[in-house]
């Protein structure tokens, strides 16, 4: 097996002339769990775009080593709303695993829905489930649950954990919430004017550190 | 509450609650559209009946009934419509068939697009009535000419709207084909055409309507057969009754053909109804 399974190296992406990513390093490990903060504007969409493939007519350079099989989960649940849930869930996929992977996430029975008759946290299952059915090596999440209220995103965070608990992908979550960082990952790494400037375990960050990395100052 | 009170409980006027002047329009009257209508039918009988409304003028909605009924027994009212239902069915067909091929391989292909949609815009600045004196000259006054001007016009309806819808899909849900690996048969076949569905019909029934209207154009200038022929020969006699059928007919295709379409679309769109219901 593999030592990594993502290694960044030496990647540059820009904008005109802004350097989004100036000569950024990342590896991460088989089926660990990696929370990336930045603040807004960091260049967290465009790293996590470039390790999906999805950056095209972008200028930059790096080298990438990224496994076959990824997952893509987006801020909104971006289902296609002609297609009915297991459909949804089937895209690009031989079919005959969306129905377990429905079940997973707490969709039995909701196969023939079309996503406009699903809640928010519900089509977000629904996205989940998409990327179950990939098994993927790697899933790249892109603020999943930054549209959900509080509650929802709970029990989100849970079904996320559980899931990841079971099929141990290796998971690069882009949040901009320290505290969904620290709960869900092994290890956070803070985006700092296009390079990593923070890289730390789980347990050992600490929510005022992680602000002022930020830029956000805490009154203590 | 059940308790007894030692005490007479003090009572507060309560505070009056301000009350807004409605700026809406309030619920509507039940059945208030068929109320114009009706009135216009009303004072058309009472002139009619009493003399005011002289029957060269427009003839009673009675007269214009047993006309209808009379032109129907008598074969040419069945004739007539059948002529012009056939010039609009297929004309509509190869037009919108030529219209929506042509906009899948311009919206598919830049190729596509480089050669046919710039050609179509140029199209579309010239109505396409504008061209009946040039298409005569290719083709007579016969039937063919008749089907080609209603499907020139039909197609490049069709065109714009489709090519319109099949290249404005969300940039999102591209995004999502290429995350999930489409191939690019999947991704027309999946994300394209459903997601340019919508614009399709409402295409349709933009075609369907200016269909109906160069109908009428080419029947009433140089036809020898169709409603738009009978209306036109009733216009020489001064036979209001008969003109007043044909508009009645017009107004039925249009209705009837809107109907249709709006059916097959609700069927062919139902993710699209959960929307709104």
């Amino acid at each position: 097996m593999a030592t990594h399974a993502v290694r960044v190296k030496n990647l540059t992406r820009q904008f005109q002339q802004r350097k989004v990513l100036d000569d950024l390093d990342l590896t991460i490990a088989p089926g660990e769990f990696v929370a990336l903060l930045g603040r807004s504007g960091s260049g967290k969409s465009t790293l996590l775009k470039a390790i999906a493939g999805l950056d095209h007519d972008v200028t930059g350079e790096g080298t990438l080593e990224v496994p076959q099989e990824v997952a893509v989960a987006f801020q909104d649940s971006r289902l296609l709303p002609w297609l009915r849930v297991l459909d949804n869930v089937e895209l690009g996929v031989k079919p005959g695993r969306g129905k377990a992977a429905l079940e997973e996430v707490g969709l039995k029975g909701r196969e023939r829905a079309w996503p406009a008759e699903l809640s928010g946290g519900e089509q977000q299952r629904v996205a989940l489930a998409r990327c179950l059915v990939r098994e993927p090596r790697l899933l790249l999440a892109d603020e999943p649950f930054g549209a959900l209220d509080a509650l929802t995103r709970i029990k989100m965070h849970a079904l996320l954990r559980e899931l990841c608990a079971k099929h141990r992908p290796a998971v690069l979550l882009v949040t901009h919430d320290v505290d969904e960082a620290i709960e869900l990952a092994d290890r956070v790494v803070v985006l700092q004017e296009g390079r990593i400037g923070l890289d730390l375990p789980a347990h050992d960050a600490d929510r005022t550190h992680l602000l002022s990395a930020l830029g956000i100052g805490v009154a203590a | 509450m059940t308790h007894v009170l030692d005490r007479p409980a003090t009572i507060t006027t309560p505070a009056k609650a301000p009350k807004r002047k409605r700026l809406g329009l309030g619920k509507p009257i039940p059945y208030g559209r068929v109320l114009g209508p009706a009135l216009v039918i009303a004072v058309w009988s009472i002139t009619s009946a009493t003399g005011a409304l002289d029957p060269r003028i427009l003839s009673a909605p009675w007269t214009i009934i047993q006309t209808g009924f009379e032109l129907t027994a008598n074969g040419k009212l069945p004739e007539s419509i059948l002529t012009s239902l056939q010039r609009a069915a297929l004309g509509f067909f190869f037009g919108a068939t030529a219209g929506t091929v042509l906009a899948i391989l311009s919206g598919l292909s830049r190729v596509g697009e480089a050669l046919i949609d710039g050609t179509v815009q140029v199209k579309r600045a010239i109505p396409s009535l504008g061209l009946i004196p040039l298409l005569i000259l290719w083709l007579g006054i016969g039937e063919e000419f008749k089907i080609v001007v209603i499907a020139v016009t039909v197609a490049t309806i069709m065109y714009l709207q489709t090519y319109a819808a099949l290249t404005g899909i969300d940039s999102r849900y591209v995004e999502l084909a290429e995350a999930v690996g489409l191939k690019r048969t999947q991704y027309v076949r999946k994300v394209v055409f459903p997601g340019a569905l919508p614009g399709f019909f409402l295409g349709l029934r933009l075609a369907v309507t200016a269909s109906w209207l160069s109908l009428v154009v080419l029947e009433q200038i140089n036809a020898t057969s169709g409603i738009g022929y009978l209306m036109f020969q009733a216009q020489n006699y001064g036979q209001t009754d008969v003109i007043v059928v044909g508009l009645v007919v017009y107004g039925l295709f249009g209705f009837v053909s809107d109907a249709l379409l709006r059916i097959i679309e609700r069927r062919a769109l139902a993710w699209r109804r959960t929307l709104s219901g």
